[in-house]
């Protein structure tokens, strides 16, 4: 990114806060505040964290049949998604690879719909020329916040009441001390907790009121990687890309039965066959037995020493205490408990095939 | 004994022919929660710019330069298992080699304590 990196509505909250800001996907996000990763992160584990990601595309969609005119760009069933829900998605492109990966909610008269930061411009005019009938614009004016962690209920349903009876992947419109939010049980921290859309004039004020009860914690971007890690979720443009189809990220899961029989959305041929037959490659949580964390790009060797795949995420998991990492090999070596080699810096370094997540979820069901 | 810091952020004590070495406060609190220490052995020799070792912390890896040409004498293998001490006394328990110089002269090199402390503003 060549232009100046934009400021959220909470720019001035987090420098305030000693946030230690950094450019991410062309806008100035806090990657830490002074309790440092590993504190933020084990805050949001044990009591309630508070993240900025306004940075994130939020559009609204309207139209007489956007759920049906979603599932020709998705693979997931949102003609039957209720409203008040919210559902995981992405959209694939004509060779089953994923182009983004996004939150759909029906929001009765119209949809709501987030998309990572680095690809709103991808996927707007994507919408804008395939979504047949449906009225499509992006909120400008509105933050992002997410309050993530076991206390996040207690945090939140202090200010907004409703949202103690929430489950997840739940989404009301709610007020916040006076303010109209959108309010969804969900999040991408393997913690219970909520994203709340809040306008824009009155974020600051109310991300203030959140940090203000005694569980409750600025975390940063560095946080917000290492949780998703350890939850075993996906990032795009790490783990998930243009070219890794659904199967192989294993998140077939998130392709509903009737899609996955159907068809019916881009690249259906391809996903379809690697649901029935397999895909040659699979993503898996791979533990390093030692203490050196494997980053992205670290080759992954099987026993015998030939390379079946590298690692796409990595770091030191803070709940965990150690090193983790997910990455892609070999479906025939992706077994959980078999013994692989990570080449750190030119060393076979030992490490094991685990099954996803490192943590476990904590969701409100 | 004196004391000498070099511009990748490393702090060279040195006594008669022999120094102790590690990382100033400075580039431990840029480096962030500090996780993992890879060290040398003793025996191996190094030249000045070599990559000496490797200190991952929650967000990066990080070489180590080597500031000065010499061998290493013992490494601190308390880091092995606390590597998080970097983060604490980065310039007094945490060091990292003890080494023998090989040429006292680089020494020359390196900057005092006043020229570090205006060198990191």
């Amino acid at each position: 990114m060549t232009d100046t990196p934009k400021r959220t509505p909470l720019y001035d909250l987090h420098v305030e806060l000693g946030g230690k800001m950094v450019d991410f996907a062309g806008w100035e996000m806090p990657v830490q505040y002074p309790m440092g990763i590993m504190g933020e992160h084990k805050h949001c584990r044990e009591k309630a964290a508070l993240f900025d990601v306004s940075h994130m595309g939020q559009v609204i969609l309207k139209g007489d049949d956007v759920g049906t005119q979603l599932e020709t760009l998705c693979p997931q069933a949102f003609a039957t998604l209720k409203e008040g829900k919210a559902r995981y998605g992405f959209f694939t492109n004509d060779a089953g690879g994923i182009m983004d990966d996004l939150i759909v909610s029906n929001a009765g008269s119209y949809w709501f719909v987030v998309v990572n930061a680095a690809l709103r411009h991808q996927d707007i005019p994507h919408m804008q020329a395939n979504l047949a009938g449906v009225d499509i614009t992006e909120i400008f004016d509105r933050a992002l916040i997410a309050v993530q962690g076991p206390s996040a209920e207690d945090v939140v349903g202090a200010l907004c009441p409703a949202a103690r009876d929430m489950t997840f992947m739940e989404t009301i419109m709610a007020d916040i001390m006076g303010a109209t939010c959108r309010v969804s049980r969900l999040g991408y921290t393997g913690e219970d907790g909520y994203e709340i859309s809040i306008p824009e004039d009155r974020a600051e004020e109310i991300a203030r009121a959140f940090l203000a009860h005694e569980d409750c914690e600025p975390a940063g971007l560095g946080a917000r990687d290492s949780l998703r890690l350890e939850a075993g979720l996906c990032l795009y443009g790490n783990d998930i890309d243009q070219t890794t189809s659904p199967i192989e990220a294993s998140l077939t899961w998130a392709i509903q039965k009737r899609r996955r029989e159907e068809g019916g959305f881009p690249g259906a041929a391809r996903i379809q066959k690697e649901i029935s037959e397999g895909a040659a490659k699979k993503l898996v949580g791979i533990k390093p037995e030692g203490r050196a964390p494997a980053r992205q790009g670290v080759e992954v060797q099987c026993a015998n020493g030939h390379t079946i795949g590298a690692i796409t995420s990595g770091g030191f998991g803070p709940t965990v205490g150690g090193p983790v990492a997910m990455g892609y090999v070999s479906t025939n070596h992706a077994t959980p408990g078999e013994k692989v080699n990570l080449i750190i810096r030119g060393k076979a370094q030992p490490a094991e095939i685990v099954t996803l997540p490192f943590v476990q979820q904590n969701y409100k069901r | 004994m004196s004391i000498y810091y070099s511009e990748e952020h490393e702090w060279v004590l040195v006594e008669g022919d022999t120094a102790t070495i590690g990382i100033t406060q400075h580039a431990a609190d840029q480096l962030g929660e500090i996780v993992f220490v890879e060290q040398k052995e003793a025996g191996d020799d190094f030249e000045k710019g070599d990559d000496i070792g490797v200190i991952e912390s929650v967000k990066a890896a990080s070489e180590i330069y080597a500031p000065v040409d010499g061998e290493v004498i013992t490494a601190n293998e308390a880091l092995a298992d606390n590597p998080g001490a970097l983060n604490e006394s980065p310039e007094a328990d945490a060091w990292i080699y003890k080494i023998k110089l090989s040429d006292m002269s680089q020494l020359e090199d390196l900057m005092d304590l006043d020229g570090y402390k205006s060198f990191i503003g």
